[in-house]
């Protein structure tokens, strides 16, 4: 049942990035981007990360979705559409993806510890937020605190970037 | 029941798929979605080591899942910075085609 919900999502997920790469319509690819965010978040729930998949939802699929929707519709890309890919591209693209596929499929056929199925959990009814936030705001407290400097500055930097006369 | 090697080898998948969206596309909004794409699976294989490898209490590794959380937080950050700046740029060039961008070239 579980191998079965993972190759679903798994290969929903593929499909969908397929459709990101190739389609010519940058709405399209938006909305392919949508749906492999949404399969990725059920993979995650394959794997018992109940917080991040609603996370992965929420700040993925909603909010960075959004943006990248609105900008496109700001700015008007129909003329994109035409456009040829280069054979040097394909040539280029093909080769970097191929060796890399092909370095991590030799790495993970020839190390036997990857193949062992999912290790039983101790309490199969355990509290996944309240791990992640005891981690978070016990071993992580500082970093957590430098995030929201992060966020702040970026909020900043945007609001500067998007103003009409750039100095 | 999937093994570690499968959600690698997908997670790896996911990786290849961004990596030829950067390489192949040629419009900077699709460029990005490629970035976004990449982040993706490798979050896709913290979250996997996490569940793979347990703590000795037997619950899944938070420090992944924690990082995990750090990467969407600075991904969103760095998608409203890239996107603030494709629009001052298409300001500027009227153009979104990074063929047509090369001010900086040699």
């Amino acid at each position: 049942m579980q191998l079965a919900l993972f190759w679903i999502f798994s290969i929903l997920m593929l499909a969908f990035a397929l459709g990101v790469v190739f389609l010519r319509n940058p709405v399209s690819s938006a909305m392919s981007l949508v749906m492999t965010f949404v399969a990725l978040a059920a993979v995650f729930v394959t794997l018992d990360a109940f917080f991040i998949a609603v996370v992965q939802v929420l700040v993925y699929a909603g909010a960075v979705m959004v943006l990248f929707l609105f900008i496109i519709m700001l700015l008007d890309l129909r003329a994109e559409k035409q456009r040829k890919v280069r054979p040097s591209a394909w040539l280029g693209g093909g080769l970097v993806v191929g060796g890399f596929m092909a370095a991590i499929t030799q790495v993970v056929a020839g190390w036997p510890a990857l193949h062992h199925t999912k290790p039983e959990l101790s309490d199969p009814s355990f509290n996944d937020v309240a791990g992640v936030g005891f981690t978070l705001f016990r071993d992580f407290n500082l970093p957590f605190q430098i995030i929201g400097v992060l966020l702040l500055v970026a909020t900043v930097g945007v609001v500067l970037l998007s103003r009409k006369e750039l100095k | 029941m999937p093994t570690l090697a499968h959600y690698l080898l997908v997670s790896g998948l996911l990786f290849s798929l961004g990596l030829a969206g950067v390489l192949l596309r040629r419009n900077i909004l699709i460029i990005f979605m490629g970035l976004e794409l990449m982040l993706n699976a490798a979050n896709l294989s913290l979250v996997a080591f996490s569940r793979f490898n347990l703590l000795p209490n037997g619950l899944p590794n938070y420090n992944a899942q924690v990082l995990v959380f750090f990467i969407i937080t600075v991904a969103a950050a760095e998608v409203a910075v890239g996107l603030a700046i494709i629009v001052a740029l298409f300001r500027a060039k009227q153009t979104t085609h990074v063929e047509d961008l090369n001010t900086l070239k040699f």
